[in-house]
């Protein structure tokens, strides 16, 4: 039986099941009595289902934690991630968790030996919140028993931390944790700059991008190699990565002198592919007079000079970009020294600023995939670069929309499948588990975590046949 | 315990071949000879005299600018260490020349192990010195050196050259057209040239830095430090059994504090501030970074953590005790958007870890200025980091308005400041007090400088030209005559003439040393 749409959203259900016979007989009966059973279905759906907007109140927690915890965490996948394959001996008993709980309560150095024993004390404790760290020499939880000194960080995944937050001397439509559709595209920006630059510069294959729920995305790059950089590797490549420099007190924030590096030219191609949109239509840098004064800003005086005058008389953005970007040229082609101040522009405006003391520390403790932030309620999904232009933040699965969905009235075509009787009590969870998150909105997320884990056993692979092919091992 | 795993005695002159063929070396092998006490101590001395020229040389000038060139060889020279490759190759002067190089390496590793801060300065000035002498040796020298040294990295095939010769071109400011075509590339993996990674200063594709070969030097350098950084540790590891020596301990003690300056965590007023005090001290005593942090903090109750830390720390080398840091902190915070609640629960952590309650209990010691100029700069959000070093020229110029500089002092600071922007980290705070004839360079000494001079008849110790007791911020306008005595009265600051540290050092060896005068160092090393 096919779905039908409904509020833009499948559904199989009786009422519909209702309707496709009742097209069946569309030739015999009016279309006026279709119409009323159209929408009294309608009207019953909506009584009785939550519009996808659910509202979360971070007073619900505790009753929503524990329902998440116990049918939708993807634990199998959390684990077949963290354990890479059982290459390394205890690599996942030596992975440190911190747990935030109710109250502000904050644990550090939790480890588990076996996924089991993760998903039980997990649902015991009910986190509010759950962040990553280290791999470290011993088991975190017996860290107290080691010898001074020997307790030490070994391994991370190289991650990367942008917030909106910092952006805020270049975004009038939001501040501080707020974020909106008009500067969300920094976002997307940031992703394409960091991520081609991972994979083409420094040859890293999986980068996992993740929404943390808020006000911006982190990355989790779990190569090996990266795993095993040492911090002073971490921050090089940071550094590499950085462009915008400068706190409150530094106006001109990007300076850019011969020659340019080819991994500045890329990233200004992607500047430039969203600049017009982003930033001269969606935050109008060039329109208000207070914008536009702090555009100019950044210009040498003689060509702001000129600027401001012939502003007086054109107030279009675009046309007033154009006049900036001619000027920039013509400079170049008269003067000596490379004035590249359209570019800087075009860079402080948009470029990735990410907080390198994140990426740089070994044993640094980021937010964890699939962890609730509580101020929205949000899950931190991951992003599906395939389709990262259509990524909207705001239509990431709340907490109690999930949880909400985990009620709906069991769909007919799950009555159709056999309980097989061979199964016992536990795999019988097991398989209803599974079935849980995939009746939800947190399916296609799960789906996307799923492909990434199998790029990551497939490259395993690969290197082991290409390792025993070394050693002549057949 | 041994470093490197040759008991056996050699030949002295398949010793030289093996050890002294090249003027320069990478240090791997111990040195095992005997050599007399009063040598031991010589040879230790002059390294930390050159050192530290290599550390003073290095702050004021651009590393591979010619003065630092020319400052460093007369250096070198003077004070009998293997020089260019050319002069004199052979005979027994070289041959001493570099034994001495060696063995005095060596010796400073004993004393520069113990410590994270003594182990980074170690490092940080034989890498200096190691990449002038590196500089200065020929290509074929180079290519020798790194035959005997085993670097081997994969060449660049000439096909990919051709592809990429773009991109190598823009991707470094030594790289032209012909270079590309002359020179081999190299294809270094990124971790082995971070250097050239963080500055961006080469192609890097898939992983893979494309260094053509007059670069190499980088390279060589990063596998310098690392070998350096892992031989240190394991030095630290085995020193208990040096120490036992009797004859080197003092040495040894000597050599290390020599170097380390005072770190302000030693309060001697701790607990003469009190918190109403602050107020005033900021706007009297306190350097332009903190009065910066200061007046941040009071305007939005808030601080990011490097503002804490920074901040915090210099709290703590004033004298706050950790009850009155967490009063300070607290209501401060509480008046911003952070109930008291949050404040206990989230910041409060913090603080009693700066004062070593918390963690590993690590008592940190408050930030010198060249941490704060050259670690963790500031960005979007912050206010901590050194004005004059993160400040635009323009905003530094209102911000000293702000403070009351007079308009003729300003204008000398500000040259002051282009002047020195590219080469210098010592803080400017010095200007605000006058010619007293000491260099500053951490923001507590300028607050116990400040308050001697505020405070107390006394003058500061040792100073020399005038020294008023005025407000410290408001320095006389002065002309073009004084701008000059003040220039070079600054620049000289920072030579320490080898006489002066010489002196510093003989008095601090004369110390009983036990009658044999002998020193195996096969037991040492």
């Amino acid at each position: 039986m096919n779905p039908v749409e409904c509020c833009g959203r499948k559904f199989r259900c009786k009422f519909a099941r209702a309707q496709t016979s009742v097209k069946q007989l569309q030739g015999t009966v009016s279309s006026l009595s279709f119409v009323i059973v159209f929408f009294s279905h309608l009207y019953v759906c909506m009584i009785t289902l939550e519009m996808p907007a659910a509202v979360y109140d971070q007073a619900s927690l505790p009753d929503l934690l524990p329902l998440y915890y116990r049918r939708l965490f993807p634990f199998s996948q959390y684990y077949r991630w963290l354990n890479y394959g059982g290459v390394t001996k205890n690599y996942f008993q030596n992975r440190e968790f911190s747990f935030t709980l109710k109250d502000d309560i904050y644990v550090r150095y939790q480890s588990f030996s076996t996924q089991s024993e993760l998903e039980k004390e997990m649902q015991k404790m009910n986190p509010y919140k759950i962040d990553i760290g280290a791999v470290y020499s011993h088991r975190p939880n017996q860290h107290n028993t080691v010898k001074s000194g020997c307790f030490q960080a070994l391994e991370k995944e190289l991650v990367f931390d942008i917030d909106m937050t910092d952006y805020d001397d270049v975004r009038s439509c939001c501040s501080a944790a707020d974020i909106c559709p008009k500067c969300w595209p920094l976002m997307t920006i940031a992703i394409r700059i960091l991520d081609r630059a991972l994979r083409e510069d420094f040859g890293f294959r999986h980068c996992l991008w993740v929404y943390s729920g808020r006000r911006g995305i982190h990355c989790w790059v779990c190569d090996e190699a990266a795993r095993k950089l040492s911090v002073a590797a971490r921050s090089a490549v940071a550094e590499y990565l950085s462009l915008v420099k400068g706190g409150e007190e530094t106006v001109r924030k990007v300076v850019l002198t011969d020659p340019i590096h080819p991994f500045i030219r890329e990233s200004l191609a992607v500047v430039e592919h969203y600049f017009t949109q982003y930033a001269l239509l969606g935050q109008d840098i060039l329109g208000s007079k207070e914008a536009t004064d702090k555009v100019l800003g950044l210009v040498p005086e003689d060509v702001k000079k000129e600027l401001l005058i012939e502003f007086k008389t054109e107030k279009n953005p675009e046309r007033r970009w154009g006049r900036l970007t001619t000027m920039a040229q013509n400079k170049r082609t008269t003067v000596k020294k490379g004035h590249y101040f359209e570019k800087e522009i075009m860079l402080q405006y948009c470029y990735p600023r990410l907080d390198v003391n994140v990426s740089k520390g070994v044993n640094h403790l980021l937010k964890s995939p699939f962890s609730v932030h509580p101020k929205t309620g949000r899950i931190s999904v991951p992003i599906d670069l395939r389709e990262l232009d259509r990524f909207n933040p705001f239509e990431v699965p709340t907490i109690s929309l999930i949880c909400e969905e985990l009620d709906l009235p069991k769909m007919a075509g799950e009555e159709e499948d056999q309980e097989d009787p061979k199964e016992n009590d536990k795999e019988a969870g097991e398989r209803r588990k599974i079935r849980d998150y995939k009746r939800t909105s947190l399916a296609k997320y799960v789906k996307l975590f799923d492909q990434f884990l199998e790029e990551m056993a497939r490259s395993r692979k690969g290197e082991l046949i290409k390792k025993s092919d070394l050693q002549k091992d057949f | 315990m041994q470093f490197g795993n040759r008991r056996k005695k050699l030949i002295v002159n398949a010793q030289t071949e093996q050890l002294y063929g090249h003027c320069l070396q990478f240090y791997s092998q111990s040195p095992t000879e005997n050599i007399s006490l009063s040598e031991f101590e010589t040879f230790a001395v002059e390294r930390l005299k050159l050192l530290k020229t290599v550390e003073n040389l290095g702050v004021s000038y651009v590393k591979t600018s010619e003065q630092y060139t020319k400052k460093l060889d007369t250096e070198f020279s003077s004070l009998n260490f293997p020089f260019r490759s050319e002069k004199s190759s052979s005979g027994p002067s070289e041959y001493e020349k570099r034994r001495k190089d060696h063995i005095s390496h060596f010796i400073l590793r004993l004393a520069y192990c113990q410590t994270e801060d003594l182990r980074r300065w170690f490092i940080q000035q034989e890498i200096d010195l190691f990449r002038y002498r590196f500089n200065c040796l020929n290509s074929k020298s180079k290519r020798e050196f790194l035959h005997l040294n085993n670097l081997r990295y994969d060449t660049v095939s000439v096909m990919e050259k051709t592809n990429l010769a773009e991109k190598l071109i823009n991707s470094s400011f030594a790289v032209s057209g012909i270079t590309v075509e002359d020179q081999d590339f190299y294809k270094v993996p990124f971790q082995d040239a971070l250097d050239l990674v963080r500055t961006r200063k080469v192609y890097l594709k898939e992983g893979f830095v494309y260094v053509p070969h007059m670069e190499i030097v980088t390279i060589v350098l990063n596998d310098f430090r690392t070998r350096l950084s892992k031989a240190l540790a394991l030095t630290a590891r085995s020193l208990p059994a040096v120490q036992s020596d009797e004859r080197l301990q003092p040495l040894l003690n000597h050599l290390s504090h020599a170097y380390v300056g005072q770190d302000y965590s030693i309060q001697k007023s701790i607990g003469k501030i009190s918190l109403d005090q602050i107020e005033t001290l900021s706007a009297k005593s306190y350097p332009l970074c903190m009065r910066q942090l200061h007046r941040a903090l009071r305007e939005s109750h808030h601080l990011r953590h490097g503002g804490r830390m920074q901040y915090g720390l210099f709290l703590k080398g004033v004298g706050l005790t950790l009850d009155q840091a967490l009063q300070f902190w607290r209501s401060e915070f509480v008046k911003g958007k952070v109930d008291a609640d949050k404040f206990d629960k989230a910041y409060a952590y913090s603080i009693r870890h700066m004062f070593g309650k918390e963690g590993k209990r690590t008592d940190y010691t408050p930030y010198s200025c060249m941490k704060v100029i050259l670690s963790n700069p500031p960005s979007q959000g912050d206010h901590h980091g050194c004005p004059f070093r993160h400040t635009d020229p323009e905003l530094l110029k209102q911000k000293l308005q702000s403070y009351k500089v007079s308009p003729g002092g300003m204008s000398l600071m500000l040259s002051l400041v282009v002047f020195y922007f590219s080469y210098q980290t010592k803080c400017f705070c010095s200007v605000q007090i006058e010619d007293s004839g000491f260099s500053l360079n951490h923001p507590n000494q300028y607050f116990l400088e400040s308050q001697k001079l505020l405070g107390g008849p006394g003058a500061v110790a040792g100073g020399k030209g005038d020294v008023k007791r005025e407000d410290i911020a408001t320095p006389k306008p002065s002309n073009v005559a004084r701008k000059n005595t003040l220039v070079s009265s600054l620049r000289n600051r920072h030579q320490v003439t080898g006489p002066q540290l010489a002196a510093s050092l003989t008095c601090t060896l004369k110390t009983p040393v036990s009658t044999s005068t002998v020193l195996p160092l096969s037991n040492v090393f």
